[in-house]
Order: C-alpha cells, then structure tokens, then sequence
C-alpha cells in the first residue's frame, strides 16, 4: 500500500495518471465489473449479477476506491451495489516487522458475503501479501460464492501466486522505486506518482 | 606496632604529625620522628576520633548468610568505626547474659572494632516481661543499652518499668519508636507517594506519638531514654521540647534518612524498604537541621544486612532495613559537612564523642590528645567515589547508595594504636 | 506505546487513544462473525500468572490471548511450585527460559509487575496489583463511558467506595484524568488514603450532593471485612451513606450511567434493581473487557520484538 506521507513532489515530475485519468480508469473499470457480474450472473437475476456483487476496499485508499467504484457502476448500471472494508492488518504476516498500526474499521453489507461475489478493491498491486491477508480475512467473514481482485495499479514483483482480475494500470517499476496513489478523500488530490530508483 | 601519622589534620585543624604508642596517643607534634615506627603518610587527610555506632545488626547468631560478626566488624572498621553497639533481634535474641557475652566475645576474637552488645529488653523482643537487665549489665559484655529495636515497647507500662530499672546500673532504653496500632502492615510513609502507590502507609504520627509519651514517661521517672532512627520533623520538634525540659533524652539520627526519601519507592526496588520509612524532603531538612543543632545528638547507622532473597522479592515480601556503616561518614560529608552546617568537630561529636557517652564507653568518644587511647580514623575529604555493592565487605549487598557518587574516603582507622585499616584496605 | 503496561502512567493520551480505538476497530470487525478468531499472535506465548484468585480477570485476558490466536498458558499459585516457596524471581525465570512473549500478572503485592518487568524479557500486563493499579479495567471502564456516552472529554464521574484498597480506583483517577474526563472520589473519609489531595481529582464525603452532577457513577467493591478494622461502624451504615439504591440512582441526570468492576456486593454497595437497571454497564463492562484486552496485546506484542 502507499504511504500516506509524501515527500515534497518534483515539479518537473509528471504523474504516471492525472486526476482525469484516474477518472477515466475508475470508470472503465466499473464497466468491467458490470460485464464480469453479468458473466457471472445466476439465471434469472434481473439485475445482471450486480444484486450479488460486494465491492470490499482495503483501508486505506482501497475503501475510497471501492465507494467510488460502487457509485459509477450505479451511475451506469441504474442499480446500487453493496460496499464494505476490511482491515487487514491482525491477518498481517509482517506484523513483527513492521511494528504495530492502528486498526482500520471493518464493515460489512448487512446483507453479508455469503455466497455472493466479492471483488477486493485496493489501490496497489505490489507483493500480494496484502491480498493474501485480505483473503484470510474474508475466510472468517464467511463464504462467497467468489472472490475477484480489482486495483488500480499493478506494479509488479508478485511474493505470492496471486493475480488481479481488474487492473487499472499497469506500471512497470523497480523494487526501489515507490508508487504513490493520492486520493481526494484521503490526500486531497487524485493522482498516481511514480518516486525514486530507475525504471 | 607504633605508627607514626604525618601531616594530618586533626577536625580538619593545622597539620601535625601524631604518635601511635602502646595503644595510645604518645605524641602530638610537627616533625616528629620514631625509630621502628611505620610511618603513614596523611598529608591531605583529616584525623578524627574513631566512629562509634549506637546501631549496629550484625545478625550474628542466627543469620550468619547475612552478616557475621568478624564481617560486619571488618565493614564498620573500614567505615572509621572503632566501636558499634550490636542490637539484640538476632536467633536467639541478646536477651540473657549467655547471648550477650557469646557476641561480645565474637567481637574480641575479630579484633577489628569493639562490639558491645545491645541487650533486650524484653524477653524474646515480645514486649510482654523484662528480660534480665541486670544480668546483661553485670556479665562481661557490660551492656549499658537496651533495646527491643525493630519492634517497639509499646506497652506504656513496661516502658516505665523499663526506664525506671536501669537507672540502677546507668543504662539507658533505646527505643524504636513506632506505635504498632497505627502501623499495621506498614510499607512505607504514609502521604503522597504512598496514596499513589497503593502502600500502606507509616504515618509520622506513629513515630511522633511514642517519643512523645517516652519523653514524658523519661521526665517522670527520672530516667535516661535515647530514640533510634529519628525520622520525621515532628520527633525533632518533640525531641527539641523535651530537652528544653530537662529531660534526658538523646536521639539518633540514620546516613539514609539524611540523604534518602520516600521518592525511592518509586522504583518499586525494595532496597530502599526500610523502617522507619524514608520521609519527605521536609523531614530530611528537619533532621540535617536537628543534627546541626545538637537536637539529635548522633548519627546511628541502623546497618541493617540482609541476603539477597529477603530483597530480591516484592516490596512488600521483603525485610526492612539497609547497609549503612561503609557510608556513613560518607553521606555525613555530603550532607552536613559540604554544606557547611557541621564542621569536622562536630562531625566528631555526633559520631564519637556523644554515641560514646550515651553508650557509657570510657574508652572511645575522647579528644585527639596526648595520653589518650589511640582510636582514631583518617579521611580523604576530597577523594569522591561510585558505591559498588559488589565491593563493600559487608556479606550483604543491600546498599541504597549503589551507584550514587559520594564523598570522602576513609584511608587508615586505629583501634587502640593498631591499624584496622591501612590504604582504605582492611589490614585482616 | 511502551513495552510493558504496569500502571496508567505508562500511557499518554494518544497511547490510551490507541488503545480504545483499536478496542473499537476489533469489537467491529469481529461483531456478528461465526469465527471470533484472529490470527494476529499466532506463535506468540501468553502466561497469565495469578497469585491471586480472579476468574473473572483471567478468563477475560485468556479469551482475548486466545481470539489472537495466541498460545495461553495458565500459571495459578495455588497448587504451583509458588505455593511451594518459589520466588517471584524464580518464577519469572522460568517463564523466561519457557519463552514466553508476555506475562500477564496478577498478584496480592503493590509492584509486583514492575519487579517482574525487571526479570523477563517479554512484555509485562499488570492485572491487578495489591492495591496498587489496575490498567486494563481502568481502560474497559473508558471504553465503556465512550461507548455509552460517545465522549470522554469532560465527562463527569463519580468513584464511590473504598478507594484506600482499591487498585481499579487509583487507575481510573489516571486514565480518566489522562482522557479529559472530570473524577470526584466520594467516600467515607476513611476510605481515602491520606494524600489523595494530590490526585487529579475532587474529593466529596457526600454522594447526594455528588449524583446529580455526575454523568457515570462508578461503584466500588467495599468488603465488609473493612467493617471490622473499623473503617465504617456498620455494613447497614455504609450502605445507608454510600450505597447506590434506587431513589439515588432517581437523582442522576437522563442519560448518566452507572458502573461496576465487579464482583457486586449486591445491597451492600449497590441494590439489585440499580444492578440490573438499564443505566447500568455492569455485563457490557465484562464484554468490553475482551476487546480492549485484545487491544492492548496486540498493540503490545503486535509489532516487532524489542
């Protein structure tokens, strides 16, 4: 996940997306999601699958990612979708480590996960251990019919067998550089940096 | 041996050379010269009478993994002490004459200070009946204090009885003054810290209280009563209105409660567990004040050994008490003679002259003059140095000064014209 | 956070913060679930090591060790090698030598942690220390007030008992002091201990007078051993002045609730329809406890090893 603490940006440095581009991603990817809910659709749903989908964003950007996932593919689909977030940091095989973090909330549609399709929703792809937790952790939540991986960027050096099913992004980098996602609701801004190392 | 001392400062006075003959003090002079006489170089250093200690536990018998008497004589000697008087809570208590001589004999047989005995004066320290006082003052110990110390003689009757049936042979009761009532369970003092640390507390009142009824009961009868380990500002107070009185009444005064607070239960480290307790600053400043003025006429070291399980443990699980003789003197520069409030004659009659009288001991307590007996102490006054528990020769380790840079080194103490200690070191 | 949690004074406010929000963020994320269990301390060796009895304290912290996936072992004096002499120190090394990552402690000594925090490596949680603190209770009672009240900042709370014995007393002044809140002691005057003007607290001999300002009113345990050393004249007295019946509990404000650590002296300290009235947090206290227990050990054994 990226740091929420960012160093002074260079002003000579483009970002790898702009405001808009992270728009015009979020917004295909919606209509991915609406395409995959409909594939997977049960028969007879009259809403295109989009009545099972949960959209669960893994704090931090991933939840403010997932909402605004959420509220696109209701802008274009017509049907509201269900949100959640899941804290996945006592799943965490880093804890000692890393030191202790604060705990962020977990939240679950009323309607629950059971046998429903969850998509993960995060803003960065990197290790995979996050995911791998994040997938601990929906095992004790309860038992979807399936679970997907979207994000919004896919930098590379997978640790673990895990792959996204929606990707906004994909970036090549270097294990030094850092790949720094800005949120609005979170940073104040929307844009995707690319910081230090050579590509 | 005769010893010839160069060059020291007798209370920190002029320079001059003295002469160590026969046990005593054969010449006092500039150059002076001996054949045959180790000579002891003592430029620097001031000479003062040998420390006499109205307190001393040297647990022997009884807990001899703690302290022997050869070790804590050896202690008390490196210290500057030619004399201590050993309290009588060891296994079996010093409450008959058997006891009494048993540990005065152990002292001679050390040869490194006099032990004089301190009997009981109750049978078993239970404050119920009168241990054979007499017995213990005709027997060869010659016992002239008495005291129940770590328990109180609470029991204002007996007290009397007490104060009263000495008087034949000169004796006085060393009272622990400590009302058992009020101290139930006791931990530490009672105010601030411990209200915070969840102690049970030691209210100064319980001290206050008993030296004021003994005073009153010593003034009736007529009585000698001294007061151990004075520790709160009250006593002094009480102590200061006696003596305006006429009444015979001395007190002690402990290094630790001159230099030591209840702040350090704070550090939960039960070497600082001690009774009575450590006080306030306010007693602490009441007590230099009181020792400066003569109010409290000596300082008693309270030596109190312990081995390690009794300290390693929870506070409240562990034995009272701490080491004392090393440092007395020590803690004594530094609080009262650093700041000017007693100079070295004084410090020589707090710790020799007046602990000498109270104990009715002809032999120690007299000035540096010709024709006296040689017991007398050397001190580097301006040596400064790191207590190590490690290094002290007491078998216990249970130092509240550990680690706490203090002033003053004791370099050669004479007992009777022979050296106990040579170079700051033991000489056996 | 620092590595051991022996008394409040270990924690600032934004440590006490951490601790309460974590607590929070646990209590969500594990609500309605099937599997109450986390994987957090997974490997990680929890002792609780009680010298005195107190089920209710030791299975609380056993259940929490236990919902992080730790490994519990449960260390009783009675029946032990304790009860056969072993020191404290002894005991401790052992638990050392066995590897144990915290020891959680309870013990009839002022400042027993804090001796055995200077014997082992791992990290120490005092749990109850003769009548010294109590950390974790103080920290379950805060969260209780927030969770009911939704603040701590200038909450009014009144401690009615024997605060001379009682560690969860001297705790709370603490850490609700630390949190902004407002603590009135109310007791008999010789159930305060002589220097408790120097807490961060008010102090009231008179409850009546107390209870209509007070937006928690904590109630503690007063055991009528106490009667005995006469500290009151009778258990009928004491109840009479201090106890929290029905027509005192009438005069609080609307929403002010009413605490208890536990276990009640029901009709002595506290009436039964008080205990069992919608103001009181009595069992939510019990539930709260787990979850902040949570809280503070993986906030203590979380991160990386020291």
């Amino acid at each position: 996940m990226a740091s929420s603490s960012l160093p002074a940006r260079d002003a000579a440095q483009a970002p790898l997306l702009s405001a808009a581009d992270v728009a015009r991603v979020v917004d295909r990817m919606a209509h991915q999601l609406i395409e995959r809910a409909a594939s997977l659709a049960p028969e007879g749903d009259a809403t295109g699958g989009l009545r099972d989908l949960v959209l669960v964003g893994i704090p931090t950007r991933g939840a403010p990612l997932a909402r605004r996932l959420a509220a696109r593919v209701e802008a274009f689909s017509g049907t509201a979708v269900d949100v959640g977030t899941v804290d996945i940091t006592l799943y965490r095989d880093d804890l000692r480590r890393r030191g202790v973090r604060a705990l962020e909330p977990t939240v679950l549609p009323a309607a629950g996960i059971d046998d429903r399709l969850v998509v993960l929703v995060d803003d960065v792809l990197f290790s995979g251990r996050s995911v791998r937790a994040a997938l601990d952790a929906l095992r004790d939540l309860g038992r979807p019919r399936a679970v997907q991986l979207a994000v919004l960027v896919d930098r590379g050096h997978r640790e673990l067998p895990i792959r996204a099913d929606f990707v906004g992004k994909n970036v090549p980098t270097s294990r030094t550089q850092q790949v720094k996602v800005r949120l609005q609701e979170t940073d104040g801004a929307d844009e995707v940096l690319v910081t230090g190392g050579a590509a | 041996m005769t010893y010839l001392i160069k060059g020291a400062k007798p209370y920190g006075e002029d320079a001059v050379d003295l002469l160590l003959e026969d046990g005593r003090i054969a010449a006092i002079g500039t150059e002076l010269a001996a054949d045959g006489a180790e000579v002891v170089q003592a430029a620097g250093l001031v000479a003062l009478p040998g420390l006499v200690d109205l307190h001393t536990h040297l647990r022997e018998p009884g807990r001899e993994d703690a302290e022997t008497v050869e070790t804590g004589s050896r202690a008390a000697a490196l210290g500057g002490f030619t004399a201590v008087h050993a309290m009588a809570n060891t296994d079996p208590v010093a409450d008959t004459a058997g006891v009494v001589e048993q540990v005065w004999r152990l002292g001679q047989e050390a040869g490194l200070v006099d032990v004089v005995p301190v009997g009981a004066v109750t049978v078993g320290l239970e404050g119920e009946r009168l241990a054979e006082l007499g017995a213990m003052a005709d027997s060869a110990a010659r016992v002239r204090v008495f005291s129940d110390d770590g328990h109180c003689v609470s029991d204002p009757a007996l007290m009397r009885r007490a104060l009263e049936y000495v008087k034949a042979f000169d004796g006085v009761v060393a009272q622990h003054a400590e009302e058992p009532r009020l101290t139930a369970g006791a931990q530490m003092h009672e105010g601030d810290r411990s209200a915070s640390l969840g102690l049970t507390g030691w209210p100064a009142a319980a001290e206050e209280a008993i030296i004021a009824r003994d005073v009153l009961l010593a003034g009736h009868v007529g009585a000698r009563l001294h007061v151990c380990h004075v520790s709160t500002a009250g006593s002094v107070e009480i102590l200061r209105w006696a003596k305006s009185r006429g009444v015979q009444v001395t007190a002690e005064v402990t290094p630790h409660h001159l230099l030591l607070t209840d702040a350090c239960a704070e550090t939960w480290d039960p070497v600082f567990k001690v009774n009575p307790p450590l006080r306030t600053d306010a007693d602490v400043e009441a007590l230099r004040a009181g020792l400066a003025d003569g109010t409290i006429d000596a300082v008693g070291t309270d030596h109190a050994p312990h081995a390690v399980e009794d300290k390693e443990s929870e506070w409240a699980q562990a034995r009272p008490g701490m080491l004392g003789l090393e440092q007395a003197l020590s803690v004594v520069v530094q609080t009262m003679v650093e700041p000017g409030r007693l100079d070295w004659r004084g410090v020589a009659d707090r710790m020799s002259v007046r602990p000498a009288g109270i104990g009715r001991l002809t032999g120690h307590g007299r000035p540096l003059a010709v024709g006296e007996p040689a017991n007398l102490l050397l001190i580097d006054p301006t040596a400064r140095s790191v207590v190590d528990p490690a290094a002290l020769a007491s078998r216990s380790r249970n130092s509240p000064y550990a680690g706490r840079e203090l002033p003053g080194r004791v370099v050669a103490t004479f007992l009777r014209g022979s050296a106990t200690v040579l170079d700051g070191k033991a000489t056996r | 956070m620092k590595r051991h949690l022996l008394e409040v004074a270990d924690l600032d406010r934004a440590d006490a913060t951490l601790v309460l929000d974590t607590a929070a963020q646990i209590d969500q994320a594990l609500a309605g679930r099937e599997v109450k269990k986390l994987p957090t301390l997974r490997g990680r060796t929890v002792v609780n090591l009680f010298y005195e009895d107190s089920t209710r304290t030791r299975i609380s912290f056993e259940l929490a060790a236990k919902r992080l996936s730790a490994d519990v072992i449960n260390f009783s004096a009675k029946g032990s090698s304790v009860s056969k002499g072993e020191s404290l120190k002894d005991t401790a090394l052992t638990l050392e030598a066995m590897g144990s990552d915290a020891v959680v402690v309870r013990h009839s000594a002022s400042g027993a942690p804090h001796r055995l925090a200077n014997w082992v490596r791992g990290s120490v949680v005092n749990a109850g220390d003769g009548t010294h603190e109590h950390p974790t209770q103080a920290l379950l009672d805060a969260y209780t007030i927030r969770r009911r009240l939704g603040r701590l900042e200038g909450v009014r709370v009144a401690v009615v008992g024997d605060v001379l014995h009682s560690r969860v007393a001297r705790s709370n002044v603490g850490l609700l002091h630390t949190l902004g809140a407002e603590v009135t002691l109310v007791a008999p005057p010789t159930l305060l201990p002589v220097g408790v003007r120097s807490w961060p607290a008010e102090v009231s001999y008179d409850l009546d007078a107390v209870l209509p300002k007070s937006d928690v009113v904590m109630m503690l345990r007063v055991q009528a051993e106490r009667m005995n050393a006469s500290f009151f004249p009778s258990a009928r007295e004491y109840s009479r002045r201090y106890g929290l019946d029905a027509p005192r509990m009438a005069a609080l404000p609307d929403d002010a609730i009413v605490m208890h650590p536990g276990p009640m002296n029901r009709g002595m300290e506290i009436a039964a329809e008080v205990a069992d009235s919608v103001r009181s947090t009595i069992v939510e206290q019990v539930a709260n406890g787990v979850s902040v227990r949570m809280a503070v050990l993986y906030l203590l054994l979380g991160g990386s090893p020291q």
